[in-house]
């Protein structure tokens, strides 16, 4: 229908939805990610299995994170904070949402770049104010799109990937966590 | 007669559409202000003069309590005795049964609950906060009258359709007419069952003509808030997405009115109208309270403008689907013989509209009509 190239496989995502409105059951998918200490207030997390359609899926290949605290925290700095993975996982998933919608759109997207700032008042998770809040108290995310629209239709990509995003539906909305030693 | 008009909406209730669009087959407004807005009484008295006019046989308080498939058609049972037909057409309304989100048994005793259908007026209220929830046609008018009253209101927000009342110095609702897009067909719409989803348009019908959008809210002092999202240990927690739902609404209006202008210019219609307007866009609170403890006293009432949704009780045809919505096309159920009117978007974006049923009754009833003569 459209010569826009993207990458993105739109086609497949819309096969998908028509597919999944009669199946409920095999949209039920699980993510899953497995942390071992490793030092200090350093980990290290692998992703790689999945569920989903109905049965267990796995990544290409296992994709490790290390998370631990800057030197003014006074820590080795092994790999970026676990609040900054947030901004990461935000990040990309507007970055997706705004190329999948631009491909169903048919826009050309020449570059996406996302400036993402998190504010985060410490004394929370210090526990020197019981006040302030442990997470971000607001966080900006600011698009440099270059693309063949108007304005306003870069501005109308950008709400329908937050509409449609599942990190910012859950950063947005509170989410039923359980936390349990096994 | 006209039962949802007297027993389900409120005293200081008005029609959101202009008079001359209120119109039935072989009826249509003839009183002096054809601008304004009925009151409940005058589509009361509106309907009832339909009923002599089309001299149709109504049968007045008698419920329907089974509607079932025997041969060669169909069997209803009502309150007041049987009926055999070849054919049903069904217009029990899209809006029998207001929804309010599961978590509302989370709330604590001590704040008062209201509907839509409770909902009369502001003095039925106990003194105090009042946490209206939604932002549609129904939230925005009543949050503005209950702010009115005096009271302190908080209104929560979610995905909403902002348009002003008039625009360029016509009703939107005119624009809407004429401009073709109430016309828009459903077999011609991308996303059909998103346009069925559509909340109703934040409108209210003031003598004043008034626009009442969340700036006009803000500015009488009524806090706003994201969606509702949950209740957790007595507190509301409000979703931290209302820029988006800002930029959203704000941005599919600027998009309507574009669509307004080139259908005047195109159309040759500039010279009638006033020049082509924007709205400032809505302004963000500087920060929004994500939580709202329940239990403080700080709110005495929450009134759920949460939508409405068709109730098919009585309804023993198997046509309704998972979320308990008729499966149609076009008003053509699958069962023979059996159609429905009168429901959001059915053949028309018009359709949720008094005015919207004429074109649609007119395609259903052909196909009935056609119905039964192939059956003769
Ligand atoms: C709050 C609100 C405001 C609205 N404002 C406007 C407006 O400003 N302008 C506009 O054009 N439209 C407005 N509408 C939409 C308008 O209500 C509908 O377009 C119109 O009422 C549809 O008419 P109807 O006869 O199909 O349904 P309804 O008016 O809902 O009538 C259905 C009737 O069927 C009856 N019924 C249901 N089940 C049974 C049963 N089992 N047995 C017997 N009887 C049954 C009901 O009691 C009711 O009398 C509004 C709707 C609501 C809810």
């Amino acid at each position: 229908m459209t010569t826009v190239a993207n990458g993105v496989n739109v086609q497949a995502l819309l096969d998908a939805r028509e597919v999944l409105k009669g199946a409920p059951e095999a949209a039920q998918f699980v993510w899953r990610a497995t942390s071992r200490w490793q030092n200090g207030v350093h980990s290290t997390t692998t992703v790689k299995e999945f569920f989903g359609l109905g049965q267990e899926q796995s990544h290409k290949s296992e994709a490790v994170f290390d998370a631990d605290h800057p030197e003014v925290f006074a820590a080795e700095d092994n790999g970026i904070t676990p609040i900054e993975y947030l901004l990461v996982g935000l990040a990309s998933c507007l970055t997706a949402g705004v190329a999948s919608v631009a491909q169903n759109r048919g826009i050309q997207l020449r570059s996406v770049e996302a400036t993402l700032e998190g504010k985060h008042d410490i004394r929370g998770i210090l526990g020197v104010d019981g006040d302030v809040r442990n997470g971000f108290n607001d966080i900006k995310v600011t698009f440099n799109i270059d693309a063949d629209a108007s304005k306003q239709d870069i501005e109308a990509l950008v709400a329908q990937s937050q509409k449609r995003s599942a990190v910012f539906d859950a950063l947005t909305n509170p989410t039923d966590v359980t936390v349990e030693v096994a | 007669m006209a039962n949802s008009w007297r027993r389900e909406r409120w005293d200081s209730f008005r029609l959101l559409t202009p008079n001359w669009q209120s119109r039935l087959p072989g009826l249509r407004y003839e009183g002096p202000d054809p601008d304004g807005y009925m009151t409940v009484g005058e589509v009361v008295e509106f309907i009832e003069r339909f009923a002599k006019v089309s001299r149709a046989p109504v049968r007045t308080g008698t419920d329907v309590t089974s509607l079932r498939r025997v041969d060669g058609g169909y069997q209803v049972t009502t309150s007041d005795g049987e009926i055999r037909c070849r054919a049903v057409v069904i217009a029990s309304g899209a809006c029998n049964r207001p929804t309010v989100p599961r978590f509302n048994d989370a709330v604590p005793a001590s704040v008062e609950q209201l509907t839509p259908f409770d909902y009369r007026g502001p003095a039925q209220l106990p003194d105090g906060g009042v946490l209206v929830v939604g932002a549609s046609a129904t939230g925005v008018q009543l949050a503005a009258e209950l702010r009115r009253s005096g009271r302190p209101v908080t209104l929560s927000v979610g995905e909403h359709v902002r348009v002003p009342r008039t625009y360029r110095g016509r009703d939107v609702l005119w624009w809407m007419n004429a401009s073709g897009v109430w016309d828009q067909r459903f077999d011609e719409i991308d996303d059909l069952a998103r346009a069925r989803r559509l909340p109703s348009p934040q409108l209210v019908g003031t003598p004043e003509r008034m626009t009442l959008d969340l700036n006009a809210l803000a500015s009488t002092g009524v806090e706003l808030v994201g969606r509702w999202a949950a209740v957790r240990d007595g507190r509301a927690l409000f979703s931290g997405g209302l820029r988006n739902v800002f930029s959203l609404a704000d941005l599919k209006m600027e998009r309507l009115l574009d669509t307004f202008d080139a259908w005047a210019r195109t159309h040759g219609r500039d010279a009638e109208v006033g020049s082509p307007e924007r709205f400032a866009p809505t302004r963000v609170p500087e920060s929004t309270r994500l939580q709202l403890d329940l239990r403080s006293g700080e709110i005495r009432t929450i009134v759920w403008a949460t939508g409405f949704r068709p109730d098919y009780g009585w309804l023993d045809v198997p046509v309704v689907d998972a979320k308990g919505l008729l499966r149609h096309e076009g008003g053509v159920l699958d069962s023979p013989g059996l159609y429905a009117l009168g429901l959001p978007v059915l053949r028309r974006r018009k359709s949720t509209f008094i005015h919207g049923i004429e074109a649609d009754a007119r395609e259903v009833v052909d196909h009935l009509a056609r119905y039964l003569a192939l059956r003769g």
